[in-house]
């Protein structure tokens, strides 16, 4: 428990739609330890993202955090005030997203920005906020950081926006970077270079990475650990090669044998059957039962609890190993 | 494209424009259904009247011989002369136009105070108790016509509550026992600048209510616009990434959102400066305040057409010139804008 | 093959069809929660209503249209004359509903006139660029130099007062904001895939503009000349009351103000009631192009619960 930065336990996220009351994250449960890049893997609408944002407290208008707790270094964000949460965002936890573009603010420099998160965070006087920044610029690879200091957001590059959000990020000394589709917006060389900098970074400022994304080849490459969410829960988890070569979970196996791959060249590719659950009509037992090739009785009745999956730390939800 | 070039862009821009504003007017003096020069030599004209003038207005001169005799004396400076007081129109201006400009001035003013910070709060607030009365007073303001607004406030504060005068810019007293002396025509300068402290009091009290009733329209679309594109940009991803970043609330609100929002802003007030400008016609009319739309108005009902020509044109010159100034305040503000 | 697109490109217009449907369905669904909206909607129909059936709903139709009644002039609201009477001794509400005709029809009119100039005219330039494109907005450049309201008394000045004037005039000054909108939101869609795909498959750009583009292009003009509908009304009303609208006897709002200002102070009720009317009618159109915008946008669609 010493070494776990981050534990989320139990968290029930719901929006109140037009629809009725939509459960986006559904007893999620997994934690990020001391300098580790964790990846929370999962298809569009599965809850990642919310999960990421439930963290900083910063769920979206009509959602709300219902039940569960979020241990940061051993405390409950979700006891703290506002005023305490509006330390730690930016100061102890940070948060990119997937669009650098839309995550700069047009009208000010980038330079302005990062200064002034700076000066939010840690009281010093402005050119020292502003030597900071710049020395940040060089840490995450920026050419030439006085002339970006001055530049504007559209006028730099996905790439180099991305990295700008990245120092600005650490900017303030933050030891947890959520990090949500951090690539997707980006080209794939580019998409390389920024996971290369997050595992460089993680290294050597020994900060620690919650990765959010959908991609498994993103997972594979970077990650010491691996969360694979399905409708808002865990699955499986556990140390990346574990989970990606003696993956357990049906939903894994089929997320897997889904990837196509050079030998299949003339094969249909497969599919899982079926499609995600909306978070409207959840089953009260397993949320993949429906889905499931291997589904028994009791699957779609009994929610799986977390159970080992033979290596240490390799959990796994499913009837099938209980 | 580098901001130098823009500019100089925009500045041939608009001359075109005012090229073809004068085309427009031109145009429009010239399809004249009655008789100019009948209209020129008044009542019971006979023909040899009629010829002479004409010859004197130069309208037997083919079309374009007459734009280009216009084009050289509008240069000059030489607006025509009103069918009614034989005056020229320039004269007539320059005792009309500061009158109309102060008070267009006064109701931007009131429109800024009033209209920036309310927009933000409701905007902010969206749904809230704030918002619902602003958006009331916003939409009440932008279909009132200020005509009919005029009267009320007069029937209010000068019937029913004895408070604020009913008309002109100074009272008769003043006028005569503390003159304003005439420097720039903006009364509340003039007062101020040679210490007339009676004659600005007097002044102030004469402009508030047609300001006011000049200005709600702005103050109605400066809330409605600084209300709806603070809205828009408080749902853009950068200002969930500055709160993200644990920034507070204010700052998010007044510095990084404002000046993403402030640019329409901008624009509306430009707008709604034009648009004082011609609502200031009626309520000029309303509170018996001596500029241009009282000048006009004569003019419509006397058919002086080259006061009514040579007004359009000057508005329009106007309007140009602050559009101009506008795109180009805009351009400072906004680093993206280049010329569409 | 030569069946194929014919068959593909019904089945797509059909699913974009069915697709549109549900998105007016939700639009009205929306836009019937909007208590305001609603409202809105009903004082226009009053209104309209009103003027359509003005003989019927005043013993005093002669009035209405301009009989003098000297005896009774200036007389304060009593239960024969419910909005007492003016100058002329004409009652006031019978004065108000056939004022309605000319004041209501011109916001009407002139908005329809603007949008078919200025609709085609947008969409023109914004689908083929180039030198047409420059061509109509150098023109809409031009009229929108002016001031609107000092270009109409210009023109209306130089046709002379009367009703079709007064709106031709205003309309000239209307169309450009129409053009402008049109030709946006035609150079944005032009951008789409469905544009490339339809001229891929040889649809003539006649047909693109026509079935594709103005479609998409409807509902946000809808909501701008729903809204410009009250703007217009003011308009005209001004144009009145400088005094180049419609002549008296006629009766109309904005001439009402006019002639009733002088003896508002004492006597406010003719000249109060017609600015009331020109009021509640242009914050109806105001209020539901508002409603008509929320609604139609699926992001600030209020939510059902």
């Amino acid at each position: 428990m010493n070494d776990h930065l981050l534990h989320v336990e139990d968290l029930y996220v719901r929006f109140k739609t037009y629809a009725g009351l939509v459960y986006a994250v559904n007893g999620m449960t997994f934690d990020v330890r001391r300098g580790e890049m964790f990846g929370l893997v999962g298809e569009s609408g599965c809850g990642k993202s919310v999960t990421g944002l439930a963290i900083l407290r910063m769920v979206p208008h009509p959602g709300e955090i219902v039940r569960g707790s979020i241990r940061f270094r051993g405390q409950d964000l979700l006891r703290k005030s506002e005023a305490e949460m509006r330390k730690i965002r930016g100061g102890r936890i940070a948060m990119i997203f997937q669009d650098p573009s839309a995550s700069l603010n047009p009208v000010f420099t980038v330079g302005d920005q990062v200064t002034r998160v700076i000066q939010q965070h840690i009281a010093t006087s402005k050119s020292e906020a502003c030597q900071r920044a710049l020395d940040m610029f060089a840490a995450v690879g920026l050419p030439d950081p006085s002339r970006i200091f001055r530049t504007y957001p559209h006028e730099l590059s996905g790439g180099m926006q991305q990295r700008v959000m990245i120092a600005m990020a650490l900017s303030s000394g933050a030891e947890l970077l959520i990090a949500d589709e951090p690539t997707t917006a980006l080209d794939v060389t580019i998409q390389a270079q920024i996971l290369a900098l997050l595992a460089e970074l993680k290294g050597r400022q020994g900060v620690s990475v919650l990765l959010i994304t959908h991609n498994l080849g993103v997972v594979a490459e970077t990650c010491d650990r691996v969360g694979v969410a399905y409708a808002g829960g865990i699955v499986e988890t556990g140390k990346t090669d574990d989970v990606l070569y003696r993956m357990k979970h049906p939903y894994t196996q089929g997320l897997l044998a889904a990837l196509p791959r050079p030998a299949q060249r003339g094969q249909a590719l497969q599919s899982i059957e079926g499609s995600v659950p909306d978070g409207l009509h959840l089953p009260p037992g397993c949320a993949f039962s429906p889905r499931c090739p291997e589904a028994r009785k009791n699957c779609r009745a009994q929610k799986p609890p977390m159970v080992s999956a033979g290596s240490e730390e390799h959990e796994v939800a499913c009837h099938l190993y209980t | 494209m580098h901001k130098w070039e823009y500019v100089i862009r925009r500045l041939a821009m608009a001359v075109v424009v005012l090229a073809s504003v004068s085309i427009i007017t031109f145009v429009i003096a010239r399809i004249i259904p009655s008789d100019p020069a009948a209209a020129w030599v008044g009542s019971h004209p006979t023909q040899e009247q009629i010829a002479k003038a004409r010859q004197q207005l130069g309208l037997d001169r083919p079309l374009y011989e007459q734009y280009l005799r216009y084009m050289r004396s509008l240069l000059r400076g030489d607006l025509g002369t009103s069918v009614r007081s034989h005056q020229p129109v320039a004269t007539d201006l320059k005792t009309f136009l500061p009158a109309t400009m102060e008070l267009v001035l006064a109701g931007m003013v009131m429109a800024i105070v009033i209209g920036i910070p309310l927009g933000v709060l409701s905007g902010a607030r969206k749904g809230g108790p704030l918002d619902h009365v602003t958006r009331l007073f916003s939409i009440a303001g932008v279909s009132m016509p200020t005509f009919w607004l005029g009267l009320l406030l007069q029937l209010l504060f000068f019937k029913r509550l004895g408070l604020l005068p009913l008309g002109s810019r100074v009272s008769t007293e003043i006028a005569l026992y503390h003159p304003v002396t005439r420097i720039t025509g903006f009364y509340l300068v003039d007062t101020a600048v040679t210490g007339n402290w009676v004659a600005f009091k007097d002044a102030l009290n004469h402009i508030i209510l047609p300001a006011f009733t000049l200005g709600t329209y702005a103050i109605g679309l400066t809330i409605r616009m600084t209300r709806s594109t603070m809205i828009e940009v408080l749902n853009e991803k950068y200002i969930l990434a500055a709160r993200v970043s644990g920034l507070p609330e204010r700052t998010v609100l007044f510095v990084l959102a404002l000046k993403n929002a402030i640019i329409p802003t901008i624009t509306v007030l430009g707008l709604s400066f034009v648009y004082s400008l011609t609502g200031a016609l009626l309520v000029e009319v309303i509170f018996s305040w001596p500029g241009l739309g009282t000048y006009v108005t004569n003019a419509v009902l006397s058919i002086d057409f080259p006061v009514i020509v040579s007004v359009t044109l000057v508005v329009a010159v106007f309007y140009v010139f602050i559009n101009l100034f506008l795109d180009l305040v805009q351009a400072m503000i906004d680093p993206r804008v280049t010329l569409q | 093959m030569a069946t194929t697109p014919n068959v593909e490109r019904a089945g797509l217009q059909t699913e974009h069809r069915t697709a549109r449907f549900r998105e007016y369905h939700l639009m009205l669904q929306a836009f019937r929660r909007d208590i305001l909206a609603v409202l809105s909607l009903v004082v226009i129909v009053l209104f309209v209503l009103g003027a359509i059936l003005a003989p019927l709903l005043t013993p005093y139709a002669g009035q209405g249209r301009g009989d003098p009644n000297i005896l009774e002039k200036f007389r304060p609201p009593s239960s024969a004359h419910p909005l007492g009477t003016d100058y002329l001794g004409r009652d006031v509400w019978a004065r108000i509903l056939f004022g309605g005709r000319s004041s209501l029809s011109i916001g009407f009119l002139v908005v329809t006139v603007a949008s078919v100039i200025g609709i085609p005219l947008g969409a023109t330039a914004g689908y083929y660029g180039g030198w047409i494109d420059n061509l109509i907005m150098r023109i809409t450049d031009m009229f929108l130099a002016f001031p609107p309201l000092l270009l109409a008394i210009a023109i209306a000045a130089a046709l002379g007062p009367s009703f079709i004037n007064a709106m031709i005039a205003i309309a000239f000054t209307w169309w450009p904001w129409y053009a402008r909108l049109v030709r946006a939101q035609t150079l944005s869609l032009r951008e789409q895939y469905f544009v490339e795909a339809a001229r891929s498959i040889g649809v003539s750009d006649v047909t693109i503009i026509v079935r594709h583009i103005l479609p998409n292009v409807l509902a946000p003009v809808l909501v701008q000349a729903t809204m410009d509908i009250g703007s217009a009304i003011l308009t005209g009303a001004a144009i009145s009351f400088v005094g180049l609208g419609v002549r008296p006897p006629t009766p109309d709002w904005g001439e009402m103000i006019s002639t009733g200002r002088i003896y508002f102070i004492e006597r406010p009720w003719f000249a109060g009631s017609a600015g009331a009317a020109i009021f509640l009618v242009t914050l109806a159109f105001n209020l539901l192009g508002d409603a008509m915008r929320d609604v139609a946008d699926p992001r600030t669609r209020r939510a059902v619960a």
